[in-house]
C-alpha cells in the first residue's frame, strides 16, 4: 500500500528524496512555503512552483511537553507515558525560515545553527487504513 | 494638553467564576468604572466592548440600561483592548463625543487558546502537525533570543516569580502564592525553556475605563490620568510571529510588531523610552517580558540578567514592571487583559495602589499587548 503526504501538493510524493514545495514571487522573487495564491512580502497574485532546498540548519527549537488538543491529529511517538518531542524553526539559507517537526534529536544534542535536512515520518494510519506521512527535519552533522 | 483623559478604571477580579456569565462581569467592571468617576452608564455617550468569546459585548446593557448610545464591538487578538482604547480614542479626538466608556471581557476554558488554523491564514496540515499553537513559539523565541543575547535560565525565573511576588499583593489577582526562582524553573518543563510555571493561563474577568475629552476631565476628578498615545500595529513579512509557517530569511529579518507599535505610541506622545516610570508588559510567559522589555525600548537587548537579578524591575526598582502581577499572576481574559494593564496605570499613577504601591512614585508609564497572529498595542499614560 502507497502512503498517503499530510497534504497533497506539500511534497514531492511518492520520491526518494522528497521536497517541500514552496512558491517563488515572480514580481519580487520572494521565496514562500506552501504554495498558495498571494505574495506575502508585495501582495502579487500569482506564485511560481518551486521545490525548497533540503538542506539548512537550526534557526531555534523548542520541545512539546504536552499533548496537543485538536486539531492535531498526529500518532507518533508514545502517548502513555507521554514523551515530549521537538520542533523547530529551520532556516533554508537565501529562501526562507519554516516551522517543523523535529526528530532523531533530543534536548541534549540540539543546537541553533546545527545543519539539518529534510525527511519525511510516518505520521498516523487514516480512516481507511493508509498509512499517512509528512515532513521533518533530522540533524545533519555530514552537511557541508 | 493631551487630547484624551482616563477618569474612571474599575475591574472584576481576573480568575476562575463558575457559573457567572463574562457580561455579567463586565457589567460589575463597568459599574465599578462608572462609579470611581462619579458618573452613571447614562452619562455615557458611546462605548467600546472587546471580547474574543462574548459574540456581542454591547449586550451588557441589558444590565446597565438600554439607552440607545453608540456601542461599538472590537475583537483583535491579545490586542483587543488595546484596540478598544484606541477606537475610544479616536471617537474622542474626532469630536463626535466627548465621554464614554471602554469594555472588556472574556471566559476561556482550562489549556492553551486554540482554533482554526485556517481562521488565521494557516494550512490544515499545520494544525495537525501540532505547530498551530501559541505556546511552542513563545518558546522558540525565547530560545533564540537567549542563544543570542546570553539571557539565562535564571532570569527567566525571576520573571515569574516577580510577577507572583506582585500578585500575592493584589487581591483581584488569580495566582496569589509567591513561587520561588527554584520551584518555577522544577516545574513540568511545557516548552523548553518555559516551564508550567512561567506561562499564563486563559482565564476569566473584565475591565474597564471611563475616557473623556481632557478639557472637561477635572469636572469629574481631582486626579485625571491623561491617555497621551495608543498605537495598534501588525507584522510585518520578515518578522517571526505566532501561526507563521513560514517567513522571510533571518538576513531579512525586520523587527516585531511591538517594536513599531511602541515607536509609533512615544512619537505620538512626544516621550522618550527613558522616561518611561512603569511598564505593564505582555508577559504571556516568563521569556516574552524579558523580549518585550527590549521591544518596548525599555532596555538594550541582553540586559535583563542584571535588571532583573538587581531588582530593577521590581515594586521597589527604577523601573517596576507588571506590578499587579501581570499575565502571569492574573491569566489572560483577552478582552479584559489590556484595560487590567490600564487599571493598574491608574492605580499606581494616583499612588493608590496599596501593598503593591511602586516605591518610585511613577508618573508616566505604558501598557503593551502582544499576541497571535502577530498584532501589538501599545499605550503611553501620564499624571
Amino acid at each position: 500500500m502507497v502512503s498517503q503526504p499530510i497534504s497533497p501538493g506539500l511534497f514531492t510524493w511518492p520520491a526518494d528524496q522528497p521536497a517541500l514545495i514552496g512558491g517563488r514571487c515572480p514580481a519580487c522573487a520572494a521565496v514562500t512555503f506552501p504554495l498558495r495564491p498571494g505574495c506575502p512580502r508585495c501582495g502579487a497574485a500569482d506564485l511560481e512552483r518551486r521545490l525548497l532546498s533540503r538542506t539548512g540548519t537550526l534557526w531555534s527549537w523548542t520541545s512539546q511537553g504536552f499533548l496537543p488538543r485538536a486539531p492535531f491529529t498526529g500518532q507518533f511517538g508514545s502517548a502513555e507515558p507521554f514523551q515530549p518531542w521537538f520542533v523547530g524553526v529551520i532556516e533554508l539559507p537565501g529562501q526562507l525560515r519554516l516551522e517543523s517537526i523535529l526528530v532523531g534529536c533530543t534536548q541534549d544534542t540540539l543546537r541553533i545553527g546545527m545543519p539539518v535536512r529534510l525527511v519525511t515520518m510516518p505520521f498516523r494510519t487514516d480512516e481507511a487504513g493508509n498509512d499517512v506521512v509528512t515532513f521533518a527535519f533530522t540533524p545533519d552533522p555530514d552537511q557541508r | 494638553m493631551p487630547d484624551v483623559a482616563i477618569i474612571g478604571v474599575g475591574l472584576h477580579p481576573f480568575g476562575r467564576f463558575p457559573g457567572k456569565p463574562a457580561l455579567s462581569m463586565a457589567a460589575d467592571a463597568a459599574r465599578a468604572a462608572l462609579a470611581d468617576a462619579g458618573l452613571t452608564w447614562a452619562d455615557m455617550q458611546f462605548a467600546v466592548g472587546g471580547s474574543a468569546e462574548v459574540d456581542q459585548p454591547d449586550a451588557v446593557v441589558a444590565q446597565l440600561g438600554l439607552t440607545g448610545i453608540q456601542f461599538t464591538n472590537v475583537y483583535n487578538g491579545c490586542a483587543t483592548a488595546g484596540s478598544a482604547l484606541a477606537l475610544a480614542s479616536q471617537t474622542i479626538r474626532s469630536g463626535q463625543h466627548e465621554i464614554g466608556l471602554v469594555l472588556g471581557m472574556d471566559k476561556h476554558g482550562r489549556g492553551a487558546f486554540t482554533a482554526d488554523p485556517e481562521e488565521y491564514a494557516c494550512p490544515p496540515w499545520y494544525g495537525e502537525m501540532g505547530l498551530f499553537l501559541t505556546t511552542k513559539f513563545f518558546g522558540m523565541k525565547i530560545n533564540r533570543y537567549m542563544h543570542d543575547y546570553g539571557i539565562t535560565h535564571e532570569t527567566l525565573a525571576r520573571v515569574a516569580a516577580k510577577n507572583y511576588a506582585n500578585g500575592s499583593l493584589n487581591p483581584n489577582a488569580y495566582r496569589r502564592a509567591a513561587l520561588s526562582p527554584e520551584q518555577i524553573l522544577g516545574s513540568r518543563m511545557v516548552n523548553y525553556p518555559l516551564t508550567q510555571y512561567m506561562f499564563c493561563s486563559p482565564d476569566e474577568g473584565a475591565a474597564a475605563a471611563v475616557v473623556c475629552r481632557a478639557p472637561i476631565a477635572r469636572q469629574y476628578t481631582e486626579r485625571p490620568v491623561y491617555l497621551r498615545s495608543v498605537a495598534v500595529r501588525t507584522r510585518r513579512y520578515g518578522a517571526y510571529e505566532v501561526h507563521t509557517p513560514a517567513t522571510a530569511p533571518s538576513s531579512a529579518q525586520v523587527p516585531a510588531p511591538t517594536v513599531d507599535a511602541t515607536a509609533a505610541a512615544y512619537e505620538a506622545a512626544g516621550v522618550a523610552p527613558d522616561e518611561i516610570e512603569i511598564a505593564q508588559l505582555q508577559d504571556t510567559d516568563a521569556g516574552a517580558e524579558i523580549i518585550h522589555m527590549a521591544e518596548c525600548g525599555l532596555c538594550k537587548d541582553g540586559e535583563q540578567n542584571e535588571l532583573l537579578a538587581s531588582g530593577a524591575t521590581s515594586l521597589r526598582g527604577p523601573l517596576p514592571v507588571n506590578t499587579d502581577g501581570g499575565l502571569i499572576a492574573n491569566g489572560e481574559p483577552i478582552g479584559a487583559s489590556g484595560l487590567r494593564q490600564l487599571h493598574e496605570l491608574v492605580m499606581q499613577l494616583r499612588g493608590r495602589a496599596g501593598d503593591r504601591q511602586a516605591g518610585n512614585e511613577p508618573k508616566i508609564g505604558v501598557a503593551h499587548l502582544y499576541g497571535a497572529p502577530g498584532v501589538s498595542a501599545v499605550s503611553i499614560v501620564s499624571t
